[in-house]
């Protein structure tokens, strides 16, 4: 299995922020609707594909939202001031290059404080090299929202660019949606909305599916760098099966069935245990009267950073294993 | 103005009725179909004339902050604590009404002349506050008052200056108050659905089983919301003014608001010369978070007054903001009700 490097380039650099998904939800559309029965689209902005099978119903979820920033004011000089969509460390936004729906393009500093250290989202403005706040509104209104404009790096083990989180857990439900034999199971795949702003697309998306299983696809944090917390999750230690978050404890039997099935096939895994974060797993398994949830996760270095790592192997350890289970 | 009974009546967060009682009574003649629910929601359904492609519902709370008696102490002063974000340093020497029977009450404090300097710098903590109603011993107390009496504040209802009005709770008897002058409004063709709702305050209690229920498609919140101008402050950092207009959510803690809705807000505003402006703030939420998530998820729109001193015993509107949006609902009541289908479907 090789990755397919400008199918994911294009998935990872395409727009589409938290409420305004709908330029990566069209792409991904036209990526999978010949290989699905249905897709629809719900009130939020969901994309469900189905793939009909005959035993249980399995929702698998991938958000194909992105952290951003959006315009809240515009002052007489042109300068944009913004808050933050998602978590976002605001020391990282500084010199940041950022990307408008539109194509507008603009850089983030900060007024000038007495120290660096206590940078606030209140004291960074956007720069988009106007000449006062007429041009600027020519270009941007308020309420828009701007992404981080950074290159897609690859060498031979790693993937380094922003927004991995998670169009990397849509490229691969993309990929499982290609290559899935015959599928025994009822599959939803689902690329949820707002979950960077707390899950609230999987929320709606697990109320009309009803999945007897759900499973979220998701990065999640690695603590392999310099004094990072002793937890487990290494990059290169292949898929990381997920035992609890902030948000879920995952499901006995999801767990130990996809540990059985790594284990018989051969695929290299790891085991999550993270005491923050969530994923849309979390919003899944209290939907309805409840439905068993897991989640594979991809070890991501960096989550929320303009330069966020994942390793090739492990994504294709994540592929691997997805796939093995849905079939 | 119908406000004036809105906002000297008490509803604190679980104890709506008396609010309730008064708007069923306002909407009774109005309403085709009228319901509570389990939780205390009200919920009206307004049949019109005119059928809707799209089910509107229109929200907004009835319960406002306050306070709840934890304990009578052996002199008859009376502990409590908070019902939803009070900032407590609002609250020495403020009068109060407690329990169904409006028993008043004073929040006392040590005075300043016994104050040691850092008491004096820092907040009193809500255990070092109590309030006194008058009597001289627990048991005069237990006559007026029981443990678990919710405790509202006793603010006057005024009019003042170029068109403002001072009360209380006027978040969010001020959307109550709208949405009851729609109901009323006979010029409005549409059918539309209008939920009052409980426990706003202390978490969005009563939206989601109001949403559950009314399954709408579109939903328009009305809010009284954050306002604070004060000159030195940077425009940015200005959430709301008063006298703009109604204020059209972006962000906030719970809810992306949806862009088309939005924007359709927007052009209407502007189409018919009204005033508006944007809420700039990400922090405080309202039930959108709770209606846009239930069952298969829907759109919805907030549009707030302006509101100084909010969550305190006195706090401010405008007028002209009041009738703005108003104007700006009833305009753009045709534009959600008949709803255009240009959601890229596959």
């Amino acid at each position: 299995m090789i990755i397919d490097s400008s199918l994911l380039k294009e998935i990872v650099t395409t727009y589409g922020p938290s409420s305004r998904e709908e330029k990566i939800r069209n792409l991904i559309a036209n990526e999978i609707k010949e290989y699905v029965d249905e897709i629809k689209i719900d009130a939020l902005g969901n994309l469900i594909a189905h793939k009909k099978g005959l035993g249980k119903k399995i929702m698998i979820s991938s958000h194909m939202d992105q952290i951003g920033l959006m315009a809240i004011d515009i002052d007489e000089k042109g300068f944009i001031r913004f808050t933050n969509i998602g978590g976002i460390k605001p020391a990282l936004l500084l010199g940041q290059r950022v990307r408008f729906e539109n194509g507008t393009i603009g850089v983030v500093y900060s007024e000038k404080l007495e120290e660096d250290n206590k940078i606030k989202v209140d004291n960074l403005y956007i720069d988009i090299g106007t000449n006062g706040r007429e041009e600027t509104l020519n270009k941007v209104k308020i309420g828009d929202i701007c992404i981080f404009q950074n290159e897609f790096l690859e060498s031979d083990k790693v993937i380094i660019s922003p927004y991995l989180d998670d169009r990397i857990g849509c490229y691969i439900l993309i990929e499982t949606i290609k290559n899935v034999m015959k599928n025994s199971n009822d599959l939803y795949f689902v690329f949820s909305v707002q979950e960077e702003v707390g899950m609230r697309g999987a929320k709606t998306a697990a109320f009309s599916i009803e999945p007897d299983i759900g499973l979220a696809v998701d990065v999640t944090s690695t603590f392999d760098t310099p004094k990072s917390e002793k937890l487990n999750v290494k990059l290169f230690n292949g898929a990381a099966i997920k035992a609890m978050d902030y948000s879920l404890i995952a499901h006995k039997d999801i767990k130990d069935a996809l540990i059985e099935l790594a284990e018989a096939k051969g695929i290299k895994y790891q085991i999550e245990v993270l005491e923050h974060g969530g994923t849309d797993a979390g919003a899944i398994h209290m939907s309805k009267s409840g439905v068993k949830t897991g989640a594979i996760s991809i070890p991501c270095r960096y989550i929320h950073s303009q330069s966020e790592m994942v390793s090739k192997d492990d994504i294709i350890m994540c592929l691997e294993l997805l796939k093995a289970y849905v079939e | 103005m119908l406000l004036e009974i809105l906002t000297q009546a008490n509803g604190v967060s679980g104890n709506e009725k008396e609010v309730r009682d008064i708007i069923y009574r306002e909407v009774e003649k109005y309403a085709d179909e009228i319901k509570i629910d389990k939780i205390g929601n009200l919920i009206v359904h307004k049949k019109g004339t005119k059928k809707s492609n799209k089910k509107v519902l229109f929200a907004a709370h009835m319960d406002e902050v306050g306070l709840i008696v934890t304990d009578i102490d052996e002199q008859g002063f009376i502990k409590f604590t908070t019902v939803g974000g009070i900032d407590k340093r609002i609250l020495v020497s403020k009068t109060v009404n407690i329990g169904n029977k409006r028993v008043p009450g004073v929040i006392g404090a040590k005075p300043i002349h016994l104050q040691k300097n850092d008491e004096r710098d820092n907040t009193i903590p809500l255990s070092d506050l109590y309030i006194d109603i008058g009597v001289d011993n627990r048991n005069e107390a237990e006559q007026l008052i029981e443990i678990g009496d919710y405790i509202a504040f006793n603010t006057k209802y005024e009019e003042f200056g170029d068109g403002y009005i001072k009360a209380k709770a006027l978040d969010d008897r001020v959307g109550c108050s709208i949405l009851i002058d729609l109901i009323k409004d006979d010029h409005i063709e549409y059918d539309f659905y209008a939920a009052f709702t409980v426990m706003e305050e202390v978490g969005l209690v009563g939206a989601g089983p109001a949403a559950y229920s009314v399954k709408p498609d579109i939903s328009v919140i009305l809010e009284g919301t954050v306002c604070y101008e004060m000159p030195e402050l940077d425009s940015h950092l200005i959430p709301t003014q008063l006298g703009q207009g109604p204020a059209i959510s972006l962000i906030d803690r719970h809810s992306l608001y949806d862009y088309e809705l939005r924007e359709k807000a927007i052009a209407t505003a502007k189409r018919y010369n009204i005033p508006y402006q944007y809420r700039k703030t990400s922090s405080g939420g309202n039930d959108a978070g709770e209606i846009q998530v239930s069952r298969s998820g829907s759109k919805t729109l907030a549009l707030s007054l302006a509101t100084r001193y909010i969550h305190s015993t006195a706090s401010m509107i405008n007028k002209d903001d009041y009738y703005n949006t108003i104007l700006l609902i009833k305009h753009l009541m045709p534009i959600l009700c008949e709803g255009e289908e240009n959601d890229n479907r596959f």
